[in-house]
């Protein structure tokens, strides 16, 4: 019992000296019966980018949604252990979710801009939470948001059109954009260029490079090759376990874990 | 299996490639498609078999409810004469001898008290009241002419419609021979004109066809219908956007779910019984007023309402609810500004067919009495009205030959309505949908 106390609050890698924002411990997670996580312990590093990979089905999605409670909504869905932000467990009862949700803001896998124009899609959420009393100031989040998610110079004579008109790359940055928009301090991405093409990738991932000096970033990705080139930190998940989370480049080029050699020289996935 | 490896010679099972060739199959094939024509020929035919008794439906329908459209007219000089009508109260004049006076003048001669009264059968009932009515809004006519068009009565009207015929003997039909003759004597003065039949949408029910009209009964349906709309439509979306959005799904919300879809599927008249015993009995409403009669076609609505509104729901991306709750929209959120407004579309079209179901219910509107002979439109939710199918039953009841035309007429009126709401929701499904 005492091994397992001790390894628990030493994880399997530990950051040095950067601060954790986000620490899970022991999590588990149940879909109805069949159990979906086992004892994922992760600390996630404040103001980088931390990527989970990982084959189809090992849970990784899963993990990146119980972050913000997105789990909450699934029929069914039940989460155990320990998850905090900045030493606040956020499955605490007194928590307010919707708060935490506008704390940890989340990117989808497909875009999913509302079906209103530019401008309410990045003004809905600031509206919603009292942010920006007045039209100036609204104004101003509206363009600051669109900056930092680079897509203002494309779309500033358009704020009044649909945001489901702009294309699919577009689509999602102004969906960084509406994220962004309310400040959060965490952003989950859930493979966020599954649905682009290669160049609206390289177009988000060097969005997420920017965006990590303001933001602590999670991200779940498919493809290596982005968990590369656009994090610091790297977990690999197979078949529900956390196996292996290090520094990207040693993982790469160094893994500890031969599932995770496996994984990563393409053996299976 | 076993063939294969005890024949050792042959190591592959005989090709069947030339059975693709053979007469065996090309005969399949034949057959194949023989069945296919004949499906399609099936198909077809139940079309044509709808379309074909639609086609009659309303055409018998055109062709009987056209004559209900149009009214025999008869233009009269009629002077008011101060000796028959006092200016001081106008209203209590003998107003029936003033049309006759004109009456007699187009017609002259001596009749005996009996012609005279046959002649009078000429006028409609209605006639005298009419003039009445122009006088006493404007008592400065007496001792004028006045120029007034009045219905002929039923019989005269059905005789100009040729509903009844000359040739019948004079035994068998309402009018004689002699009231012919005064009939033709006017016609060919030129005084008798055949006019749209206006009194269809602005009067209300009488024992006369000439002044019988919907009047009433369109506002005691639009009565209805408001009370069932601000009823089932709230009511219908808060059940739907609760059992789509909020519910747990257990074992009670599956029992909800059924029996709503059993609901939708319970004859009217049972509503209606409902109605009468809860409404009328229970709770002591008034009968026969649109506010029982909408309220028992909102307990016919509410299914359907609730059934279109999850569908509509349910058709909305989880997507965009995601997107929601992930900027810390909370649920009540998600669905006011998210949810709802893109299932609206959906919403309105269940509604409006909801409606429009109601607009033609019957047998509930029958039990709680909304079928009363009512002679004047109602001016609230609580007086005694009649709807529009309730006046097409009693006028279908009414041994009058005009009404016969009126029946099919206010079908036709109803019909009308019908396909207008129903235009609506389509237009409206069509102008709003959105492609995901």
């Amino acid at each position: 019992m005492s091994a397992l106390e001790t390894s628990r609050d030493t994880p399997d890698d530990a950051l040095g000296s950067r601060a954790p924002k986000v620490v899970a411990r022991g999590v588990d997670v149940f879909y109805g019966k069949a159990q979906a996580l086992y004892g994922v312990d992760l600390d996630i590093a404040e103001h980088e980018v931390t990527a989970l990979i990982g084959p189809s089905g090992c849970g990784k999605s899963t993990f990146l949604r119980c972050l913000n409670r997105m789990n909450d909504v699934i029929e069914g869905c039940r989460v155990e252990g320990r998850i905090t932000l900045d030493g606040q467990d956020i499955y605490d009862r007194s928590l307010d979710v919707v708060q935490l949700r506008a704390r940890i803001g989340m990117v989808f896998q497909k875009p999913n801009p509302f079906p209103k124009s530019v401008y309410d899609n990045i003004a809905y959420g600031p509206r919603i939470h009292g942010i920006g009393a007045g039209k100036a100031e609204l104004d101003e989040i509206v363009e600051t948001s669109l900056r930092r998610a680079g897509l203002w110079e494309e779309v500033k004579d358009r704020l009044a059109e649909p945001g489901t008109g702009l294309s699919g790359g577009q689509q999602q940055r102004l969906c960084i954009a509406r994220a962004i928009a309310v400040d959060p301090e965490v952003i989950l991405m859930d493979e966020p260029c599954s649905a682009l093409d290669p160049i609206a990738t390289a177009r988000i991932e060097e969005l997420i490079d920017e965006l990590r000096e303001n933001f602590t970033i999670v991200i779940v990705t498919h493809s290596m090759q982005q968990a590369a080139r656009v994090s610091r930190r790297t977990a690999f998940f197979h078949l529900g376990k956390l196996v292996e989370v290090g520094e990207t480049e040693q993982m790469f080029t160094n893994p500890r874990d031969e599932r995770t050699q496996g994984y990563i020289t393409g053996r299976f996935g | 299996m076993t063939a294969i490896t005890s024949d050792s010679e042959q190591e592959m099972p005989a090709s069947r490639q030339s059975y693709w060739r053979s007469e065996e199959h090309l005969r399949r094939v034949r057959r194949r498609h023989a069945a296919d024509r004949r499906l399609q020929a099936y198909g077809i035919a139940a079309i044509a078999l709808a379309v074909g008794l639609l086609g009659v439906l309303v055409s018998s329908l055109v062709a009987t409810g056209a004559q209900g459209f149009l009214q025999t007219d008869l233009r009269l000089e009629v002077r008011i004469d101060p000796a028959e009508i006092d200016a001081e109260d106008p209203s209590r004049g003998d107003y029936r001898q003033l049309l006759m006076n004109s009456l007699d003048a187009l017609l002259p001669g001596e009749r005996p008290p009996g012609e005279q009264r046959k002649l009078r059968d000429l006028l409609s009932n209605g006639a005298q009241f009419q003039l009445r009515d122009e006088v006493v809004d404007d008592p400065g006519l007496i001792g004028q002419t006045l120029e007034i068009t009045i219905p002929v009565s039923d019989p005269f009207d059905q005789l100009a419609k040729g509903t009844v015929l000359r040739e019948t003997p004079e035994a068998q039909r309402r009018v004689s021979d002699q009231q012919i003759a005064w009939f033709d004597g006017l016609v060919e003065q030129g005084v008798v004109s055949t006019g749209f039949n206006w009194a269809l949408f602005i009067s209300p029910d009488s024992r006369f066809p000439e002044l019988a009209g919907l009047a009433g009964a369109l506002v005691g349906s639009f009565f209805a219908l408001l009370v069932c709309f601000l009823l089932s439509f709230p009511i219908g979306i808060a059940a739907a956007v609760y059992l789509e959005e909020f519910a747990p799904k257990n074992r009670w919300t599956d029992l909800i779910e059924v029996n709503i879809n059993n609901l939708a599927a319970v004859p009217s008249v049972v509503f209606g019984l409902l109605g009468l015993a809860v409404f009328l009995n229970f709770f002591g409403l008034p009968r026969s007023v649109p506010l029982v009669g909408g309220m028992v076609l909102a307990l016919m609505t509410l299914p359907t309402i609730i059934i279109s509104t999850r569908a509509a729901l349910k058709a909305v991306p989880p997507s965009i609810r995601e997107a929601a709750l992930g900027v810390g929209a909370s649920r009540q959120q998600v669905v006011l500004h998210h949810v709802l407004p893109l299932a609206l579309p959906g919403i309105m079209t269940g509604t409006i067919i909801g409606l429009a179901q109601a607009l033609g219910e019957t047998a509930p509107l029958l039990l709680i009495g909304m079928n009363a002979f009512i002679t004047s439109p109602p001016g609230g939710l609580t007086d005694a009205a009649t709807a529009l199918p309730t006046q097409i039953f009693i006028w279908a009841d009414s041994p009058e030959r005009g009404f016969t035309a009126l029946t099919a007429a206010g079908i036709l009126v109803l019909l009308g309505f019908l396909i207008l709401m129903n235009a609506v929701a389509v237009f409206l499904r069509q102008r709003f949908e959105r492609k995901w």
